[in-house]
């Protein structure tokens, strides 16, 4: 190394540049932060002004007073140019939906893998190849047939109608499937050498065992249900059966100026609270599931 | 070749400290092995040497420069980690490459470096192979080929045997001594094995919650273990350890429960009556006889050439004897303590005691 | 495969019956029936269908509207791609760093994937609406006439940046375990051997992140191609004229408005060919390229 001189010139360059580092890291995160909180934000101050000002143009980025109002507009009547659906019932609908599809997928997944994994039987890598088959089909691929049946077997505007068919994809399974190779041997043994069944050692070995799997799907699959666009666009006509992401594009129609914008963004930020509160709440679980699923 | 001074090295991390004011003197060349158990806070020291961590106060000084505000890049230093830390996607002579070519070597003196390494360490025939088509073992010596090459100031290892089987890391413990004594690189070597930090050091650093307890030669600290921590770390066996009182005059001590009276062979210790002392006498010291202390054995375990006993005092302590041959059995037993083999410590802060102290 | 197992095959089947039932019906008989339609062409009526072999396909391929609809999609979705992994992999190395907070930052990244596509494109349009939205309204001010109702590029813009917005988070929580499963002491032997950080993520940390960085491509590609049919139905429907036209939303344009099944299912089979070679081609990638 050179001289003594050098060193100390070397060691102030070095905190220089790692303080600077720190700076940099922390700006950049914190403008990552801001792009996507920003949006938010900007709606969420709009759903608390009046119609005018928003129409007018001015657009507030302080909050106004208007937010109890419009709330309750958009809750209770709706809103948009065209006769609104009230939020009240379309965030139901979309609860309702999103519940059923999470809850509908795990536990059709959990039996249909544990048969894959526990059990031997005729066709048995072929019923798993047929379920493997259809990550590869997107709803929006074979939409207009899946509303034919849908029509023939007069599910639709109903529960049913939007919940039964996205219920069977395969994603939940393979996960499970996944997790279930990994159980040692050993515990299947222990269980028959205790004189326990396929169904009692399901209940008291595999279920406890899944509880963090079944966390993480619960919230992917909750994101999965609510987001849903094209499937409930087509397959519900009755507007009172709505799901909220529909309904609040249907609001704004072709996008006018003369729209209530007021109660549209109402109507924004509560069709984003329950996917966001069940993320936020469920974080760590969910990174895991996320992560492990694909891979 | 170079010195390395450690000066007054502290550590916390967040509200606890790890290290505590480490002082160390390496030589040219020298080998150093810091040891001790899990916790002690060695890892931590190499790391700190290396750069990958900052000591919260304190200076690392190699070759009489003051390195402790520099990046691991600036340091010229190499280091083996003990999963070995193979770049997973080169193959084994671009990991050996990586950090000459970085240095903007030119790549005929690469290519000459890396088969001089690889050749030293009999892994030419790997040269294109990637590290997850390599045993354990091979992968260690494709770590080390990439120390090797560096020809850096001071190689660091950290605890890079403790992946290995039995058989290999004796094999190994042999060729890194072997490698250090023939490139005389100053080297610091982190281990929790004692054995490895006998056979390995030039000198011990013998850590224990923070602090060095004992930096000196292998035998020393087995012949005057600092206190009674490093006594009962180093000698396997661990070294029986004996609360004790001294006597009027400082001659002798009194073993609490048994009341045997052990005089010291080599001089008096100083003190009043009735202090408070440990005595120590390893496993293998102990001999069968009359006049010393009634053990009951409970456990013998024969090893082939000898025997280890475990047994209990009257008054419940433990105590452990090597003893050669196979002929023996549970039950009550005389065992004597050779008085120059005793070894005398502070009842209270366990630190050793010489004659005339 | 497990080497244990229960005996019996009654029940596996009564457990996996559930799932074949409502595969089959909503996935089998409705993908069998789109390949059937996309061989039958209807009569002017809707009265009766006539089989046609593969003129509905050649038909879509040569049909200038349609080539132009999968070029364009073909930019959608490499500009989606693009951005959203770029974007994402410059936060996760950001995030990955030990700066106070980290967590923090996070979280605030993490959550925007409760944002659906639809929600994300009515997000956009309240800021770049030429009348009401705080961009919108400054980019007019400025002199830049900025109406992606009228302007084609300006609309194509629009649902870039907000398919690409809402896909960053994905992109990021899997760039982050991605970084996170590098082992530590790799990156700290780089560091001894004299890599400063660019280096470092260049030589070491790019190439260890290249099967989460492919695995990621096609599933941006795959939501580029599909799942942005939200955004375009709520920001633009398609328009202005067939400006932001994606093959997918061609496929609901003939099908749903113009009732053309033989053409609207020919399209779906070609979407079903390419996802199928796309999510191939991932998996074979993918399990090759794992180091450990």
């Amino acid at each position: 190394m050179g001289t003594s001189l050098d060193v100390n010139a070397l060691a102030d360059r070095t905190r220089r540049r790692q303080r600077r580092e720190a700076f940099v890291t922390h700006a950049c995160l914190a403008l990552g932060v801001l792009i996507f909180a920003f949006p938010i934000y900007l709606t969420i101050i709009g759903s608390t002004h009046d119609v005018n000002t928003i129409g007018r143009g001015d657009v507030p980025l302080l909050p106004g007073g208007e937010a109890a109002a419009n709330y309750a507009q958009a809750w209770g009547v709706g809103g948009g140019r065209f006769m609104g659906v009230p939020a009240g019932v379309m965030l139901f609908n979309s609860v309702i939906m999103a519940m059923c599809v999470a809850v509908g997928k795990i536990a059709i997944s959990l039996t249909s893998a544990y048969a894959v994994v526990f059990f031997r039987f005729p066709f048995r890598m072929m019923f798993f190849w047929l379920i493997f088959i259809t990550l590869m089909l997107p709803v929006e691929v074979r939409i207009i047939p899946t509303i034919q049946v849908m029509v023939d077997l007069n599910m639709t505007n109903s529960y049913q109608g939007l919940i039964i068919p996205l219920i069977a994809s395969a994603t939940a399974t393979l996960l499970f499937r996944q997790f279930f190779l990994t159980i040692p041997d050993e515990y299947v043994e222990a269980a028959k050498i205790d004189g326990a069944g396929p169904i009692r050692f399901f209940i008291d070995v595999i279920l406890p065992l899944s509880r963090t799997n079944v966390a993480a799907l619960f919230v992917i699959l909750f994101i999965y249900g609510w987001n849903q666009y094209l499937w409930p666009l087509l397959i519900v006509n009755d507007r009172s059966m709505e799901t909220v992401v529909v309904g609040l594009t249907k609001m704004i129609g072709s996008g006018d100026s003369q729209n209530e914008w007021n109660v549209i963004m109402a109507t924004a930020v509560l069709a984003l609270l329950p996917p966001v509160a069940v993320v936020v709440l469920m974080q760590r679980w969910f990174v895991k599931g996320l992560t492990e699923t694909e891979k | 070749m170079a010195t390395l001074t450690l000066r007054d090295i502290k550590k916390s991390f967040a509200q606890t400290a790890v290290l505590h004011g480490v002082d160390l003197d390496v030589r040219h060349g020298e080998m150093i092995v810091i040891v001790g158990a899990s916790g002690c806070g060695k890892s931590t020291l190499l790391r700190i040497v290396a750069g990958l961590e900052a000591a919260t106060s304190g200076d690392v000084i190699i070759d009489g420069q003051n390195v402790t505000p520099l990046e691991p890049a600036d340091r010229d230093v190499a280091m083996v980690f003990q999963n070995y830390a193979l770049y997973p996607h080169m193959s084994v002579f671009q990991n050996m490459a990586y950090g000459l070519k970085i240095r903007g070597m030119p790549r005929e003196e690469i290519i000459k470096r890396v088969d001089e390494a690889a050749t030293l360490l009999g892994i030419q025939p790997l040269l294109e192979r990637k590290p997850r088509q390599l045993s354990g073992g091979q992968r260690q010596r494709v770590a080390m080929g990439r120390a090797i090459v560096r020809n850096p100031k001071l190689f660091l290892f950290d605890e890079p045997l403790s992946n290995l089987d039995a058989k290999l890391r004796v094999q190994m413990r042999a060729e890194i001594r072997h490698l250090q004594k023939r490139l005389r690189v100053t080297s610091l070597f982190v281990t929790h094995d004692q054995v490895e930090a006998m056979t390995l050091g030039d000198r011990l650093v013998v850590m224990h919650a923070g602090h060095a307890a004992q930096i000196a030669t292998p035998m020393e600290i087995w012949e005057r273990p600092a206190d009674t921590y490093v006594a009962g770390f180093i000698g396997s066996p661990s070294m029986n350890l004996l609360p004790a009182t001294l006597l009027e005059g400082g001659g002798a001590a009194r073993l609490d429960g048994s009341g045997l009276v052990l005089p010291f062979a080599d001089g008096a210790r100083g003190g009043a009556a009735g202090r408070k002392l440990t005595i120590g006498i390893r496993p293998e010291h102990l001999r069968i006889g009359q006049g010393g202390l009634d053990v009951m054995v409970e456990l013998v375990e024969p090893l082939g050439g000898e025997s280890v006993l475990h047994g209990k005092l009257a008054d419940g302590t433990a105590l452990t004897a090597r003893l050669p041959g196979a002929t023996y059995q549970d039950g009550a037993m005389g065992v004597i303590l050779p008085l120059e083999f005793l070894h005398v410590f502070d009842g209270d802060s366990g630190k050793r005691i010489e004659a005339g102290r | 495969m497990k080497k244990v197992y229960f005996k019996g095959i009654a029940l596996p089947y009564f457990l996996l019956l559930p799932q074949i039932i409502i595969t089959g019906l909503f996935f089998f008989w409705p993908a069998a029936q789109a390949v059937r339609q996309s061989f039958l062409r209807e009569d002017a009526f809707g009265l009766s269908s006539q089989f046609v072999g593969f003129e509905n396909f050649t038909d879509v391929l040569s049909d200038p509207t349609w080539l132009d609809a999968a070029f364009r999609t073909l930019l959608f979705s490499s500009s989606v791609a693009i951005l959203a992994l770029g974007a994402a992999l410059f936060l996760a190395v950001q995030a990955d760093k030990h700066i106070r907070g980290a967590d923090t930052y996070k979280t605030l990244l993490i959550w925007p994937y409760a944002v659906a596509p639809a929600i994300a494109a009515v997000l956009w349009l309240f800021m770049f609406h030429p009348n009401i939205g705080i961009f919108g309204r400054m980019l007019n001010a400025l002199g830049v006439p900025w109406d992606y109702k009228l302007n084609g590029d300006q609309a194509m813009l629009l649902i870039i940046f907000a398919a690409a917005w809402k896909q960053v988070s994905y992109n990021f929580i899997f760039f982050l375990a991605g970084l996170q499963s590098i082992p530590k002491a790799v990156l700290e032997a780089a560091a001894i051997d004299g890599a400063g950080p660019m280096r470092r993520f260049w030589t070491v940390v790019f190439p260890l992140l290249s099967p989460t960085a492919f695995f990621l491509m096609v599933v941006n590609l795959v939501y580029a191609f599909f799942d942005t049919f939200g955004i375009i139905h709520s920001l633009t429907q398609g328009g202005p004229g067939k400006a932001t036209e994606t093959l997918i939303y061609r496929v609901y344009t003939d099908g749903v408005m113009n009732l053309n099944f033989g053409s609207s299912a020919a399209q779906s089979v070609i979407l079903m060919i390419l996802v199928i070679v796309l999510t191939m081609v991932q998996f074979r990638y993918v399990e090759r390229k794992v180091h450990y």
